[in-house]
């Protein structure tokens, strides 16, 4: 235990204060600063609404739509933010790299929880809005921290893997760029499954953001959510995103792990 | 490993791979799988550091000197861990600085506080352990009154301070300094220079990378000269600090490059060849070949020292010398002979040989560091002349 301890000392400290300046450093200069972090997503929650819920009429089938469309917009968001920022963060850390060895994986954590504390600020704020529209909050919500912890570990994932990937390929950014837009598409957050034909509804759930986004609607705003368990009617279909996500962290673990000695040398 | 050794290298090689057209786009690493004799030539290694043997022991305050790109610097970031070597071994024995520079990760847009703190987790100081050692990194460096301020405000003399500050409190046993000495005014080095007598005190393993010969000689044990990615030499800190000199007056390639300059101007009517210097212990003899290439009256050949700061030490010409020269047929040659005692002071000079017309102002050619000399001696004064004092003592009552 002590020596686990004195092992992790470096890490853990350094991980702390790097977790900390990048909050300082986030919303430096901007008059409302922190805030921004939360009204972000509830601005962008209220253009979708409008466009989608009311001119659309896409949620009229399911109960508290906007909330529903909160939820899911929030947890993209923290997917998008973390793997999108994570791309620059050891080529931005370029000048400690050069100067200092230290454990390189701390820079890519620091930026994943420092954007979970964000994600934990907009949960409250959903929490807030549920008990405001009334919501019934199940017991089913304690489900929520694993499927958070699912979401976590494959941004932290795929983080570690376009961070490296990006120091020797700067093509990167463009390209997730892309894949990110797609993604937001293909992925079931501004308009209720069952607008999708079955057999594309069914391929669309395997995707693990989906999963998780359509498990934590089902968790805490309605039962009537269609999830991975109801389009196929079986547990074992867990298996496909549950192996997606060991697949891609066992992966991205081992790259980032080769790559990591020559960060140094190739930023 | 041996029980008093403190860093073991053992056969390193370093090589960069340096790109041609740097491939870091996915577009060139498709273009390169069809275009295989691109491919090929994609990169070609630089050999950063060859073969590379040593032993640092315990306790030894160990210099590594040598030119710009002489690749010593990347040897000491591979004991950092900050490379890896290509080929061989390092092995450290004792905690280690992780840093070679001061004020890792010092952010401008953070106040000296909070760079304080970042800076500490660096050097692997928790929260707590900065608390305590606070008041003091800001009382050593002077800041009291700024540390909310945000570090951009800071002068470039301020931000040193701090991070020097910080540094001498990282708690290892082996420290890696890189050329600290280069920044800062006196009363900094000042402080350097103390902190380093209280390594050397406490037996504390330094590598010390410099070009300042005299740190090398005032601190050194031993030392080692690195020349084109392999080792010159090692040896006690004197003779590798001479060693380096000759490197500068031995490389015929600095020769060469002298006439390219633009510090030689001059309507070339008369023109210097060459110039010499011979040194003994008591004089100095500066030879000069001049050569008209029209026919002039009576020109006045001039010549000045200065010291490697630039500050002019001595010179004359020669109408001050009242020998004046001869009018000078076109093609003429003449050979002129300076002679001056050598009460230079140790140290690297300069010599700035001149033609100009009788009338003192029309330059026939002006050569700005025409040619440089060394000045060793077996002792150094802090002052530009070292004329050989004697000390007569008297009085002085005598016991016994």
């Amino acid at each position: 235990m002590k020596r686990l301890k004195n092992r992790y000392r470096y890490p853990v400290i350094l991980l702390k204060q790097l977790v900390k300046t990048d909050f300082k450093l986030r919303y430096q200069g901007s008059v409302l600063g922190y805030a921004w972090s939360l009204l972000r997503p509830l601005a962008m929650f209220v253009i979708l609404y409008v466009v989608f819920a009311k001119f659309f009429r896409l949620g009229d089938a399911i109960p508290s739509f906007p909330i529903y469309l909160l939820v899911g917009i929030v947890l993209w968001n923290y997917f998008a933010e973390v793997t999108s920022n994570s791309i620059n963060s050891i080529v931005g850390r370029g000048d400690i790299l050069r100067k200092i060895n230290f454990p390189k994986y701390v820079i890519v954590l620091a930026g994943s929880i420092s954007a979970l504390i964000n994600l934990f600020l907009n949960c409250l704020i959903i929490i807030l809005f549920m008990l405001v529209a009334g919501v019934e909050i199940s017991v089913s919500i304690l489900w929520v921290p694993l499927l958070l912890v699912e979401l976590f570990v494959l941004s932290l994932a795929l983080s570690f893997f376009l961070s490296a990937l990006f120091v020797r390929f700067r093509d990167v950014n463009y390209i997730w760029e892309v894949l990110i837009q797609g993604a937001f598409y293909l992925t079931p957050i501004l308009y209720p499954l069952s607008l999708v034909p079955e057999k594309y509804a069914k391929l669309l759930m395997l995707n693990p953001v989906a999963q998780i986004i359509q498990d934590i609607r089902h968790a805490v705003v309605t039962p009537k959510t269609m999830t991975l368990h109801s389009s196929y009617n079986t547990w074992l279909i867990y298996l496909v995103p549950l192996s997606i996500i060991a697949g891609c962290t066992l992966l991205s673990i081992k790259y980032f792990r080769a790559r990591s000695k020559h960060f140094a040398e190739e930023v | 490993m041996i029980q008093n050794t403190a860093i073991k290298v053992k056969n390193v090689y370093k090589d960069f791979k340096l790109p041609h057209l740097k491939k870091n786009s996915f577009k060139s690493m498709f273009t390169g799988v069809f275009d295989r004799s691109q491919k090929h030539k994609s990169y070609e290694a630089q050999h950063a550091l060859k073969d590379i043997s040593f032993d640092i022991k315990k306790g030894e305050f160990f210099g590594i000197v040598g030119r710009n790109g002489s690749g010593k610097s990347t040897l000491l970031k591979m004991i950092a861990g900050i490379y890896q070597p290509t080929q061989g071994s390092i092995k450290i024995e004792g905690k280690l600085v992780p840093f070679i520079e001061l004020g890792v990760g010092f952010n401008p847009e953070l106040t000296g506080r909070e760079n304080v703190y970042l800076n500490g987790a660096l050097l692997g100081f928790s929260k707590k352990e900065i608390d305590g050692k606070y008041k003091d990194i800001v009382d050593f460096a002077e800041l009291e009154r700024f540390m909310d301020q945000k570090l951009k405000n800071y002068s470039s003399g301020m931000q040193v301070r701090l991070a020097f500050s910080m540094a001498i409190r990282a708690e290892a046993d082996i420290l890696l300094v890189d050329e600290v000495l280069a920044v800062g005014d006196a009363d900094f080095q000042r402080k350097c220079f103390e902190y380093f007598k209280t390594l050397k005190r406490e037996k504390k393993t330094v590598v010390f990378v410099s070009h300042s010969m005299e740190a090398i000689r005032e601190y050194c044990s031993r030392a080692m000269l690195i020349e084109k990615s392999e080792i010159l030499g090692i040896g006690s800190a004197e003779s590798i600090a001479q060693h380096y000199v000759r490197l500068f007056t031995e490389d015929p390639q600095d020769k060469q490059k002298q006439p390219q300059n633009d510090n030689r101007w001059g309507n070339r009517v008369v023109t210097i060849e060459s110039i010499d210097v011979h040194l003994t212990s008591s004089s100095i003899t500066i030879t000069e070949v001049i050569k008209a290439n029209e026919s002039i009256d009576s020109p006045i050949a001039g010549i000045r020292i200065r010291n490697n700061a630039g500050q002019e030490i001595t010179g004359s010409n020669t109408k001050i010398e009242r020998s004046n020269l001869p009018d000078l047929e076109k093609g003429q040659k003449l050979t002129l002979e300076w002679r001056m005692p050598n009460i230079l002071s140790d140290g690297a000079y300069i010599i700035d040989p001149a033609i100009v017309f009788a009338d003192e102002i029309t330059v026939c050619d002006w050569w700005n560091e025409a040619t440089t000399f060394k000045i060793m001696r077996d002792r150094r004064l802090p002052y530009p002349i070292d004329p050989g004092f004697t000390v007569h003592i008297k009085g002085a009552k005598t016991y016994g």
